[in-house]
C-alpha cells in the first residue's frame, strides 16, 4: 500500500477532486436478483455492496422465534477479495459487530409486528471496500429491504463524516480513513430518527455538531437516491 | 412517473381515521408503509407491488399438503405462514386417523381460509366448493399480480378460458391451476406467465389475445 500522503486536501479539493461536501457518485439499481425476497445492488466510489433480503419467513432455529412480532437478522459479510490483501473468510469481530449495529438500525424502522413468529433476514456481501462499507450495506439493506414489501417507517438512509487535515468532510473515502483524524458513521430516517450513530477518533464538541449536521445532510442526498432508485424499479409498474 | 406511487416513509393523510392497509399512523399523521400504488377510496390504502402473500379470512387459496397428521394436515399455502385443515373440513366424513388415506404429502387442494388468528395460525375447510387436485398444471405467479391476470370484471381471464378451452383456477395466494388439453394448457400457462412479466403496460389484454392467436397460428 501507498504510504500517507502529505496532505489530503489541496486548496479546497480532495485528493479524488471532491468538494468537502461531496458524496462519491452513487450507483443504484434494485432487484437484482431472481432468487432472494427483494436485493439491491449498490456502488459509491470504489466500495460495490450487494445485498439480499429474504422473508418473511419461518425462523429456524425455532427457541429464537417471537410470539408476537418478526424477528430481524442482518449479516454484513467482506468478500475475501474486497481489500488489496487477502481478508480472511468468515465472521470476525469487526464484522460481528458491524452486523448487530446495522441490525439495530433497522431494528425500530420495520413494523415487526405484521409477521408474528416469522424472521426477516438481510444478507450484505461487501464485494469491495473503499471505506464507508457500512453505511454502503445499510443504504442497499434499506431498498432491499423495499423491494421485499416489508413494511417499514421509512427509508434508513446512511452516511460517515470525517476529519481530515483538520477538516470536517463528508463521505470519506479510505485513505481519509486511513490517516484523517475522525470518522463517524450515522444512520437515519427523515426527518430525525438516528438509528445509528459511531465514531473512531476525535472531535471537539463544535466538530462534532458540524460533522454531524454534514452527516445528516449526505442521509438526506442519499435518501434522494434511494427514492429514485424505487421509482425507477417501481414507477413503470405504478403507472397503470 | 405515476404522482400516485409511494416508498414507505411517504406522508398520505393527516386524518388518523381514514388509515388502511400499507399505512400506519405516527403523530396524529398517516403514512406508507410499503412500496405500492395509492388508493384514496373510503380509506386510504397502499395495493403493495411486491412482497408476500398473507393469508386472510375469506381467500381462496391453492394449497399443498406437506404433513399428515392425525386428525389435520398441514397444508402449504405459498406464505410464510403453514395453515391447518382439520378432518372436519374435509367434504366427507373421516374418522381420526384415517388422513392418510384421503390427502397425502404432495397432494393439491383448492380449500378456502375460515380464520386466521393472532398468532397467525390459518384454518382451511374443503366444505365449500374445497376440492383435491388430480389432474391439469399448477403455475404460480407473484399474488398482486393476481387482479391482472384476472381482469376487470374477468375479462382477461375468460379471454384465456374462451381462447384455450382449458379449466382455470385463479387463486388468492398466487397459484393457478389450469386443466385441458396438453398444449392448449401451456399456451394458457405462457400466456399468464406474460401477463406477470408485462402487468404494468397499457391494454394488456390485447396483448395477450394477439400473443394467443400468433401462437395457435404457428401450431398450425
Amino acid at each position: 500500500m501507498k504510504g500517507k500522503p502529505e496532505k489530503l486536501i489541496v486548496k479546497g479539493k480532495r485528493l479524488d477532486g471532491r468538494k468537502l461536501d461531496e458524496l462519491r457518485p452513487v450507483k443504484i439499481e434494485v432487484g437484482v436478483l431472481k432468487r432472494a425476497d427483494g436485493s439491491c445492488y449498490l456502488e459509491i466510489g470504489k466500495n460495490k455492496v450487494m445485498a439480499a433480503v429474504y422473508g418473511p419467513r419461518e425462523v429456524h432455529p425455532r427457541h429464537v422465534q417471537e410470539a408476537t412480532r418478526a424477528i430481524v437478522r442482518y449479516r454484513y459479510n467482506m468478500a475475501s477479495f474486497s481489500v488489496e490483501d487477502r481478508k480472511r473468510p468468515g465472521p470476525d469481530r469487526r464484522s460481528v459487530e458491524i452486523s448487530k449495529v446495522s441490525r439495530e438500525s433497522f431494528e425500530p424502522m420495520v413494523i415487526k409486528e405484521c409477521f408474528p413468529k416469522a424472521a426477516v433476514d438481510i444478507f450484505v456481501e461487501i464485494l469491495q471496500a473503499d471505506a464507508g462499507t457500512r453505511t454502503a450495506g445499510i443504504n442497499a439493506a434499506s431498498l432491499a429491504l423495499a423491494d421485499a414489501g416489508i413494511p417499514m417507517r421509512g427509508l434508513v438512509s446512511s452516511c460517515a463524516a470525517g476529519k481530515v487535515d483538520g477538516q470536517i468532510i463528508l463521505d470519506p473515502m479510505k485513505e481519509e480513513d486511513n490517516y484523517g483524524e475522525a470518522d463517524m458513521p450515522i444512520a437515519m430516517v427523515a426527518p430525525d430518527n438516528i438509528t445509528l450513530l459511531q465514531m473512531d477518533g476525535h472531535f471537539t464538541k463544535d466538530e462534532f455538531k458540524q460533522a454531524f449536521e454534514l452527516a445528516k445532510k449526505g442521509c438526506a442526498q442519499i435518501y434522494e437516491m434511494q427514492r429514485q432508485a424505487l421509482i425507477a424499479k417501481y414507477g413503470a409498474e405504478g403507472k397503470r | 412517473m405515476s404522482k400516485d406511487l409511494t416508498i414507505p416513509g411517504d406522508l398520505l393523510s393527516g386524518d388518523v381515521r381514514l388509515a388502511g392497509e400499507g399505512t400506519y399512523i405516527e403523530d396524529e399523521k398517516v403514512y406508507a408503509s410499503v412500496c405500492g400504488v395509492v388508493d384514496r377510496g373510503e380509506k386510504i390504502r397502499v395495493v403493495p407491488l411486491t412482497g408476500k402473500y398473507m393469508p386472510c379470512s375469506g381467500d381462496v387459496v391453492v394449497g399443498k399438503i406437506i404433513d399428515v397428521r392425525f386428525s389435520s394436515w398441514t397444508v402449504d399455502i405459498n406464505s410464510p405462514y403453514e395453515a391447518r385443515l382439520h378432518i372436519s373440513e374435509y367434504p366427507k366424513r373421516i374418522n381420526p386417523g384415517e388422513t392418510n388415506q384421503h390427502l397425502g404429502i404432495g397432494e393439491l387442494i383448492i380449500a378456502k381460509v375460515t380464520g386466521v388468528d393472532a398468532a397467525m395460525r390459518v384454518d382451511l375447510t374443503m366444505r365449500d366448493g374445497g376440492k383435491a387436485i388430480r389432474s391439469g398444471r399448477l403455475i404460480e405467479i407473484s399474488h398482486t399480480k393476481i387482479p391482472r391476470a384476472i381482469g376487470r370484471g374477468g375479462s382477461m381471464i375468460n379471454l384465456i378460458k374462451n381462447e384455450t378451452n382449458c379449466d382455470i383456477f385463479v387463486s388468492q395466494n398466487g397459484r393457478i391451476w389450469i386443466n385441458g388439453r396438453e398444449d392448449m394448457v401451456t399456451l394458457a400457462a405462457d400466456a399468464l406467465l406474460k401477463i406477470e412479466q408485462e402487468a404494468h403496460t397499457f391494454g394488456l389484454t390485447d396483448t395477450i389475445r394477439e400473443f394467443i392467436e400468433n401462437a395457435k397460428r404457428d401450431r398450425k
